[in-house]
Order: structure tokens, then sequence, then C-alpha cells
């Protein structure tokens, strides 16, 4: 049996409308999961570099567990298995949304707070110590010296990493197509599956990643060109 | 909690049905791990090298991989080379291979930019007095760079092994026999104990990663201090 490729059968309807709608969820889920994993990554790393003994551990076990385990495990984990762990409420509340998307989301987010996390860290570390001790001497309470002094100067060092963990979570969002969230790996794989013509639909698919990330990667190379360079001065 | 749907299945999560069956389950996944790493490093090797060749040509090429690999998630690649095979060669190949592949090709690209980044981070003086003692690019590079090169990459080599361990359990979609496999086998059986179950699978990675994780980390700090030796 021989096989031709056949890039226009995918690029033509009804295909081009399903990849269309997947690449639509793609970036829905991942900007949800960007904006809160930003949120929750600021307070894991908050935790680490607060005084208090309990909130230190639970951010180190935090980080370590979940970037040491992988994120398909975690979806699944998430997707099964939170009822368990979870609330009632929050349980009931799930399950009126659109639960494989939730599920998705919480996945991807708590799984890129953890590098998140550590990314931030390393930005306060890298804010010279007597910023801190300086904002303290002034009468700020420790908060106030993280929200005012620390943190918006560690944002703007940390900024093209962080931009690098959302595209990282943009590919991992590939991921949550196994739970059955219709992302565009999921609309590649339903073409695969009503055409037989898996390796265009795939081809597609991963030239639209691949857009995504280089547009990405080029703004992150233009900030650090641009904005770094003119902060070093 | 039903942890005994766990110890009733713990060996089938190690070594999957082995003696009696295919091999499975924990050890699958580190057999594609090593095998990964171990593929990924030579091609790795030689596509760092040549970004950083004289030929133009081998220099375009290198970045255009690097980048393209990159930039694209690892279940893509996966399902690519899935599905390019029947067209290359005819018929599918076995999942196991196909995977196995699939992740070399995509940590090769990786471990490219941790070779290049070692290499150009060695004193310039190095490959210019192993020049200068007569060695040619070839020898100076085989004999003098890379062995240091590739002693300061050691830790970035057991970060991308951690990241590869994690990332088999891609395999699983496209039906290789592994950890993950096992997990989502046992669970579609029981019903009963997906959070046990999952937790169970987490915490096996989670040993795995985590001491390799503390490995990298030591054998940070002790090539640190053997760089700072002398200064």
């Amino acid at each position: 049996m021989s096989y031709t490729v056949d890039f226009g059968l995918v690029l033509n309807e009804p295909y081009r409308e399903w990849i269309l709608q997947g690449l639509g969820v793609t970036l829905q889920i991942s900007a949800v999961s960007i904006v809160l994993s930003l949120l929750l990554g600021t307070i894991i790393a908050v935790f680490r570099l607060s005084r208090v003994k309990p909130l230190v551990w639970f951010s180190l076990a935090f980080t370590e567990f979940f970037r040491n385990t992988p994120l398909l495990v975690q979806i699944f984990f998430w997707y099964f298995g939170s009822h368990a762990v979870l609330p009632d409420v929050v349980n009931k509340w799930l399950y009126r949304q659109d639960f494989e998307f939730a599920a998705g989301v919480i996945a991807l987010t708590v799984y890129t707070s953890a590098f998140i996390a550590e990314e931030i860290r390393s930005g306060v570390f890298a804010i010279p110590k007597t910023q801190l001790e300086a904002s303290r001497a002034c009468g700020l309470s420790f908060l106030q010296a993280m929200g005012y002094v620390i943190l918006p100067q560690a944002f703007r060092i940390v900024i093209p990493p962080l931009i690098s963990q959302f595209l990282n979570l943009i590919k991992n969002s590939s991921l949550v197509m196994t739970i059955g969230v219709m992302d565009l790996t999921y609309m590649a794989r339903q073409i695969e599956a009503h055409t037989f013509h898996g390796f265009e639909a795939f081809t597609v698919a991963t030239a639209i990643y691949l857009t995504i990330s280089l547009i990405v990667s080029y703004t992150i190379n233009l900030y650090n060109k641009r904005v770094l360079r003119v902060a070093s001065h | 909690m039903h942890w005994d749907v766990i110890s009733n299945n713990f060996s089938y999560f190690l070594i999957g049905a082995y003696p009696q069956g295919p091999l499975g389950g924990l050890a699958m996944s580190i057999l594609l791990a090593l095998g990964g790493i171990f593929g990924a490093f030579w091609l790795g090797l030689l596509i760092g090298l040549m970004r950083i060749s004289k030929s133009r040509f081998c220099r375009i090429f290198a970045l255009v991989y690097t980048e393209i690999i990159r930039g694209t998630p690892l279940l893509m690649v996966i399902f690519w080379f899935y599905f390019l095979a029947p067209i290359a060669f005819g018929h599918t190949l076995p999942e196991a291979e196909s995977a196995l592949i699939a992740l070399i090709v995509f940590t090769s690209a990786y471990i490219a930019e941790i070779v290049r980044a070692g290499i150009e981070s060695l004193p310039k003086g190095q490959s210019e007095a192993a020049r200068g003692t007569g060695l040619s690019r070839l020898q100076a590079m085989r004999y003098v760079i890379l062995p240091q090169a590739l002693f300061n990459m050691i830790p970035s080599f057991v970060n991308q092994f951690v990241s590869l361990t994690k990332d088999t359990s891609l395999a699983f979609i496209i039906g290789v026999n592994e950890l993950t496999k096992a997990a989502t086998q046992v669970n579609n059986r029981t019903l009963n104990a997906p959070t046990e179950i999952f937790i169970t699978i987490a915490v096996l990675y989670f040993i795995i990663c985590y001491v390799l994780t503390a490995l990298s980390r030591r054998l940070e700090k002790r090539i640190n201090r053997y760089q700072a030796r002398d200064r």
C-alpha cells in the first residue's frame, strides 16, 4: 500500500477549522495557567524566603516534589485522583465547570509554579542583600519590603527566564490531550483518526507550536538586548 | 483508602509482568531513559560540535536542528516519528523503538546546547595553546578541549537525564509498556483507587529524579571547588 503525502487535505475545511479550534483551546488553557502559575509561583517563592520555618519547609517540599515528578503523572493525578485530596466544596465546584479543562489548568499551574518559584527565588538572590536591610531599616515590614522594593527589581531580572518557563508551559499544554481537553494536539490526533494522514496533521501542529516558540524566543532576545543592556548602565 | 491495590500490584509497577510476560513498569522507564541518554549524548555531542564548526553549512544545520526541536513539544516529536515511520519504511516501528528514537532526537537538541555552552565557557587560551603546540584542530578538540569541557558539563548532563526520566512517561501515549502505562492499566482494572495509584507512581518517579538531582548538586559543588582550586 502506498502512502501519498497530502497537506491540502489537512489545510482545507473541515480540518482547518479543527486545527484552529484546537489552537484556540491551547492558547486559552495556556493563558489561564500562565496567570495562575505566576501568582502561585510568587507565593511559593515568598514562602521560601520568609523566616517562618514551616512555610520554608512547605515551599521546599512543594518545589522539590513537583519538579521531580512527570507532568503527565500529575495530570492523571489531578484528573482521576483529586477528589480524594481536595475539599468537597471545591470538588463540586470543579465538576460544575469543564472538569477536563479545570484539571488540566490545575496540573499545569502547579507544575509550572514550582519552576517559577525557583526562578523568582534566584532573581531575589541576585538583588544585593543591603536592599532588604535598607528597606527594613526604613521601617517597612518584611512583606512591604518584598512588595515594594525587592520583587519589583527581581521581576525585571527574571522576566526572560520566566517567559521561557511560560513557553515551556505552552509546549507542555500538549499533554492535556491525554485527559480529553480538545487542544491542538488532540485535534491533530482526531484528524489522524478520521483521515489516517497523521504525518501531515502532526507536521502542521508542530509548525504551529514552532511558530509560537520562535516568536516568544525572538521577543526574549529583543528584551535581553534592549532592556537588560539599558538596566546594566 | 484502598492501599491494598498498591501492594497487590506493586511488582507490576516495578517490572511489569516480567518473568512470565514482557518487561514493563519502572524497569522499562529506566531502560528507556538509559538508552535515551546514551543515544542523545553522542548525537548531541555531534550536533554541538557542528554548531561551533568552521563549516557554514554544519553551523546552520545544527542551529536549525536545535531551534526546531527545542521549539516543539516532546509529544509532537513522539507522534511525528510514530507517523513518519510508516511513510519512511512502509511499516510501523514497534512503539518502544519509535519512542526511544523520539526521546533521543528530542534530548540531543538540549545536550547540543549544553555541549556548545560548555566548550564556549572554556578560556580561549586553552585551544590557542593546544593549537600552538602543533595539534590539529581536531586533535586539540579531542585531547584538550573536550576532556575539560565534558567534565564541567557533568551536572548539566545529570539534570538532562532527570528531565529525560520524567519525559519517558510520554511514551505511554503511543502505548509503550512503562510505569505510567502500568498505572493507567491498574487504574482501569480496579477503578476504586486512582488517588493511591497515581501518588505511588509519582513517588516512584520522585525517588529516582530526586536522588539524581541531589547527586548533580553535589557534583556541581565539587566541580566548582575543583575549578577554584588555584585562583
